[in-house]
């Protein structure tokens, strides 16, 4: 499709498109770095909320405040703005997360001299009543101290106007997991990567012309579409940020493909719809309790677990690849359960431990060759 | 001579050290024998609310004592390495990993903790104590309440402050219900002023330090912390602080000092290195220095300006949402400075503590706003609290030398 060289080449250099958006449009860019931001309100104040990942640069500023046992993510993305990259950045807001982003929030306060900075404190446990109530009392706080530091008055109606826009990306998103589940040759895995990436740094009105017209060529392929493939052995992708879009070629590669993630820069991005009634801060909220949870996030003791079991049986999968992140403590306190989970239903999985920058191809692919020959013997 | 009897020596041990052994020996075996005499236990975060908890007569039991406790008798590798052959990632806090890895091995120093009625975790000092205690509640499958506070980057808002408030009160609902009884609330206003008591009389133990020679160093702090953390609000506590407190006078009458010639005094941030502090408070001591203060045992009685003695309950979501790992990097090292002040501190030392996220990221600014308001050297030593893998001790041998030839030089040239 042709579409997807245009996302190609801005998810594969986010800042420089970014910069541009700034420099052409006037546009005001907010950085987030985490998929509880609440990015409807950002758009609704007429800002552009852009979702950092390092930019791959050496480290070298971020080892001045940030030890090696951090993950790379946040030291790349630290990096990236000591640097003075992402000097066109209007603010940042930081969605409390785990404890490393929690310092870096600090961090950034105290280092970074461009643009304004926001904390969103959001409540840890989203599983009982006290907890939505203090989350909404949040998000309101946020529609405040964002409107201040835009200057600008927020209102209902704009709010509505971007959850509109925001329910209509999540849903094509959604269309095109569900077309895939049926049919993955619609879409190479590669360029469901950069789609969805793409969700996340683009001007979201240019984006979502772009996702409506790759849902449309895939809604007309799909009755013509060689099936034949379908035999291929089908895999889910687990974890946090994923980023290493060789991972899908890899695996494709080898005979299989990814059926479907549970990724916070995949499904748990655009999961849900927020209801256009009522008060939309308590929509947007909502939204958030009903959603699949980040494991720094508290909703049960098994929630990961059961919905893990879920999507393996919606996407007929025959197996999980786990993509840890090297030093992200919430996924990595979740894996031994997950597993354990797993291995009780039969379903074989591979652990991948990752950094937030794309690494050497060979070591991934013979870990994941190996994998899908056992995957072939069961 | 025998080192036991070395006068020196002899002089300036600390008694009360063998009534603490003895109390924590008899804590633990009452803890064990819970089963026995039908006494609730409930498994408790370091900075949660253990008062409700012994207004209700349960037994508070402390995974995070259990990993020092385990880190000091050097258990910790091969815990950490079963955790390890568990799945969990050798990049964990190691409390956590020892402590999950001890339950099915009911390994370490003292067999295993007795198994919980129930969990009580509070996230003012870390997320991953969320995490473990999900762990925790699989496993032993028992009802988990958590105690969410909000962190203060820069404030403590009202709606964060409503939230605890409501969760404080969830918190009683749910002993009651666990327990099958109601709340005595004249019980629970008694200990809550023996908690602030004892808050109180630690804080004044620590503060004998700000004396020359210190009559107790960090070190010693480490080990006497152990009753604030898991006792304060018993009238237990309250007594033996006193003794402590009146012992701590004694020995700054005599002029008995932690150690024997101290010169340089200095002060220590983060975690204790657990299995190493013998070495350590050996190589500051021939050093002559002394470590006077730290930010760690200081924790259990930082946030007292904003509890209410006469009405815990509810001044009780501030005090304990404001803790010191539960605040800004500027706003912790504002405190370092205070009591690099209050103390005289010559330099401070710092322990990169790879178990410790929220404790360590932020220790290299406060390192540099230490430097650039106080002008003070400090060291930074990168290590583990409980997994020995990760302390090289010819490096941190070295290092201690250099920072120690820079105080020297620092105060010969003032």
């Amino acid at each position: 499709m042709k579409q997807m060289k245009e996302l190609a080449g801005i998810t594969g250099n986010p800042i420089a498109y970014a910069r541009r958006l700034q420099e052409t449009s006037g546009k005001k860019i907010i950085g987030y770095m985490c998929s509880y931001a609440p990015e409807e309100i950002i758009h609704a104040a007429g800002a552009h909320p852009l979702r950092l990942f390092g930019s791959g640069r050496n480290i070298l500023l971020a080892d001045s405040h940030l030890q090696s046992y951090c993950c790379s993510l946040v030291r790349g993305v630290l990096e990236d703005a000591l640097a003075g990259n992402l000097n066109y950045l209007t603010g940042m807001i930081f969605p409390h997360t785990c404890d490393t982003v929690q310092r870096l929030s600090d961090i950034w306060r105290l280092n970074v001299p461009e643009g304004f900075h926001l904390d969103i404190v959001l409540p840890v446990k989203l599983d009982t009543a006290d907890a939505c109530q203090y989350l909404i009392d949040v998000l309101h706080r946020f529609r405040d101290d964002l409107g201040k530091a835009l200057q600008t008055k927020i209102s209902d109606d704009d709010l509505r106007k971007s959850i509109t826009l925001y329910n209509n990306i999540r849903n094509n998103l959604q269309k095109v997991y569900e077309l895939r589940k049926s049919n993955p040759d619609l879409l190479s895995g590669r360029d469901v990567y950069a789609l969805v990436k793409a969700a996340m740094i683009m001007d979201r009105e240019s984006y979502l012309t772009i996702l409506q017209a790759v849902v449309g060529e895939m809604q007309k392929a799909t009755g013509t579409a060689d099936n034949k493939k379908n035999r291929r052995k089908r895999l889910i992708l687990s974890g946090g940020i994923c980023s290493q879009p060789d991972i899908y070629s890899l695996v494709e590669d080898v005979g299989a493909h990814i059926a479907g993630d549970d990724l916070c820069t995949g499904s748990r991005y655009f999961a849900g719809q927020i209801s256009v009634n009522g008060d939309p801060i308590t929509a947007i909220a909502e939204r958030y309790v009903k959603r699949v949870v980040c494991p720094a996030k508290h909703m049960g003791n098994r929630s990961r677990a059961e919905n893990l079991l879920h999507l393996v049986k919606d996407c007929h999968a025959d197996g999980v690849i786990f993509m840890l992140l090297k030093f992200c403590d919430p996924h990595a306190f979740d894996y031994p359960y997950l597993k354990k989970a797993l291995d009780k239903e039969g379903l074989p999985c591979l652990l991948l431990e990752v950094e937030d920058q794309p690494q050497a191809q060979e070591q991934m692919k013979t870990r994941i060759e190996a994998f899908l020959e056992t995957l072939k013997t069961l | 001579m025998a080192e036991g009897k070395d006068p020196e020596k002899e002089k300036r041990k600390i008694k009360s050290v063998k009534k603490m052994k003895a109390i924590m020996t008899k804590y633990y075996k009452k803890a064990k024998l819970a089963w026995l005499t039908r006494k609730k236990i409930a498994w408790i975060t370091s900075g949660g609310p253990v008062e409700p908890l012994i207004a209700m007569n349960i037994i508070p039991v402390y995974p995070e004592n259990h990993g020092a406790m385990i880190g000091a008798s050097k258990m910790g590798v091969d815990l950490c390495q079963k955790a390890e052959a568990m799945g969990y990632s050798s990049d964990l806090c190691s409390y956590a990993r020892s402590d999950i890895s001890c339950a099915p091995a009911k390994g370490g120093p003292i067999g295993g903790l007795p198994k919980p009625n129930m969990l009580i975790c509070c996230n003012n000092i870390c997320g991953t104590v969320l995490k473990w205690y999900e762990v925790q509640a699989r496993y032993f499958n028992v009802p988990l309440f958590i105690l969410d506070t909000p962190f203060c980057h820069t404030q403590f808002t009202q709606e964060a402050r409503q939230y605890v408030k409501k969760q404080v009160e969830e918190y009683i609902l749910f002993l009651e219900k666990v327990c099958k009884k109601k709340m005595d609330h004249d019980r629970m206003k008694e200990v809550g002023r023996l908690s602030v008591e004892a808050q109180r009389l630690w804080q004044a133990v620590l503060d004998t330090a700000q004396n020359r020679p210190a009559p107790l160093s960090a070190f010693d702090a480490f080990f006497h912390l152990a009753l604030i953390v898991t006792l304060r609000g018993t009238r237990q506590a309250v007594d033996y602080y006193q003794e402590l407190l009146a012992e701590m006078k004694q020995r700054v009458a005599d002029g008995i000092g932690a150690i024997p010639n101290e010169k340089h005094r200095l002060l220590w941030d983060n975690l204790p290195i657990w299995y190493r502090t013998r070495w350590l408070s050996q190589k500051f001591a021939a050093a002559d220095a002394c470590l006077v203060a730290d930010t760690y045992t200081s924790a259990w009685c930082g946030a007292l300006q904003y509890i209410d003695e006469n009405n815990f309950l509810e001044s009780m979501a501030e005090g304990y949402s404001r803790i010191y790992l539960n605040i800004g990097i500027d706003e912790m090292a504002r405190q370092v400075i205070q009591m690099i002040d209050k103390y005289k501190a010559d330099g401070l030392v710092m322990h990169s503590n790879r178990s410790c996220k929220p404790y360590s990221f932020g220790q290299l600014d406060i390192q540099r706003i230490v430097r650039e308001e106080r002008g003070l050297p400090s060291l930074m030593i990168e290590a583990d609290m409980v997994d020995e893998r990760f302390f090289s001790e010819s490096q941190i041998d070295t290092r201690i030398d250099a920072f120690m030839e820079v105080v020297r030089e620092r105060k010969s040239g003032i």
